[in-house]
């Protein structure tokens, strides 16, 4: 005689060790819960990102604390401050060095637009040379802002068909 | 003590002159003279430290376009100095390097070599401190834009990657742009008006 079954919630006696879900809902999930930073600070901006970083903000909550800095071993660069066309060559060459998958913030008017700085020796924009995918809006922008920007980046990347690439050889 | 040092450089060296100032006791030297001057106060009145080495560009029309300031202080006396020699050729200025008297000229040189082009003769070391070397202009000369002129970016790997250049910067409407009563600032910023990417017009991508 078969029984009904009247487990509502997941029982393990009963399924195994078995999740079911989607590739895409997990990769996603595994990357967006542990962002590793690239704190490329370059100005003003780079304090307040040290400031995410500390106690009081503690980016730790959103599972980005771990500012890595080797490009190796880091997901997203977070680009706070201005880029001097001196500077650019070797932001672009550290952008290169990352791993992918990878993703940019940029943080602040320098790095997103070369903010006040409308001069000979300032990069318009960090956007010239990386594809960002996130701006922060402020001058510098409030450690608030920032963490929204990472979760705003969080979404980003649970949106993403991920487990797709995975199937086919390059 | 200040009146004197001036009196006595001018009776020492000739064709220096007093120098209208505001503030310190200043004088106006020949530029074959300047090392000779420079050493005189450091060595006999106490001018023993170098507090700046700059200088002026008085405009493409000026007879003498270029003028090397220095600054100095004395530890003894607690007082400023400021001596100053006009460049003689307007083209390639030139002036000699005070770095085998104050090491500390070193990279006061090379920052108004790099910005505004004057060559210190003798200097151990002259390359650019700020721009990247190759830079073509010095960007603290008047004729130069404060936007900047379009060059290739200086790392030829970076620049075939991105395709990039270094455009002029967007000036109208700008923060240092100054034009009260003329435009509504909350459009103006951080857009300009006639160089600037918005929704309606893309953003240049080279």
């Amino acid at each position: 005689m078969v029984s009904a079954n009247t487990e509502l919630a997941y029982n393990s006696k009963i399924e195994g060790d078995v999740v079911v879900s989607r590739a895409d809902a997990v990769i996603n999930w595994l990357r967006s819960s542990s962002l590793w930073p690239m704190p490329m600070g370059l100005a003003c901006c780079g304090i307040e990102l040290m400031a995410v970083g500390a106690s009081r903000f503690d980016i730790a909550r959103f599972g980005a604390e771990v500012m890595r800095f080797s490009p190796r071993q880091s997901d997203c660069m977070i680009v706070a401050g201005t880029v001097t066309y001196k500077m650019a060559p070797h932001v672009r060459r550290i952008y290169d060095q990352m791993a992918a998958p990878k993703w940019v913030i940029a943080m602040g008017a320098c790095a997103s637009s070369g903010g006040m700085y409308r001069s000979y020796a300032t990069l318009q924009g960090v956007d010239r040379i990386l594809p960002v995918d996130v701006y922060v809006s402020g001058c510098p922008p409030r450690p608030e802002a920032l963490l929204d920007a990472l979760i705003k980046m969080q979404a980003k990347v649970k949106r993403e068909p991920s487990a797709r690439g995975l199937l086919v050889r390059a | 003590m200040a009146t004197d040092i001036i009196a006595t450089i001018i009776a020492r060296f000739p064709g220096a002159a007093a120098r209208a100032s505001g503030d310190h006791p200043a004088v106006s030297v020949p530029a074959a003279a300047a090392p000779a001057v420079l050493q005189a106060v450091r060595e006999e009145f106490g001018y023993d430290f170098l507090v700046d080495v700059t200088a002026v560009d008085w405009g493409l029309e000026a007879a003498v376009r270029f003028t090397v300031v220095w600054h100095l202080f004395s530890t003894v006396a607690h007082g400023y100095l400021r001596v100053t020699a006009d460049c003689t050729d307007n083209a390639a200025p030139a002036m000699a390097s005070a770095v085998p008297l104050w090491p500390t000229a070193n990279w006061h040189e090379r920052e108004t070599f790099d910005l505004l082009g004057i060559t210190f003769t003798g200097h151990p070391d002259l390359r650019r401190i700020l721009m990247w070397e190759g830079y073509p202009y010095h960007p603290l000369r008047k004729d130069f834009p404060l936007a900047g002129i379009e060059v290739p970016l200086h790392d030829p790997e970076i620049a075939a990657e991105t395709g990039i250049t270094l455009i002029a910067a967007p000036m109208a409407g700008g923060p240092f742009v100054a034009s009260p009563g003329e435009m509504n600032l909350t459009e103006a910023e951080p857009r300009a008006k006639d160089e600037s990417w918005n929704e309606a017009s893309a953003k240049p991508t080279a």
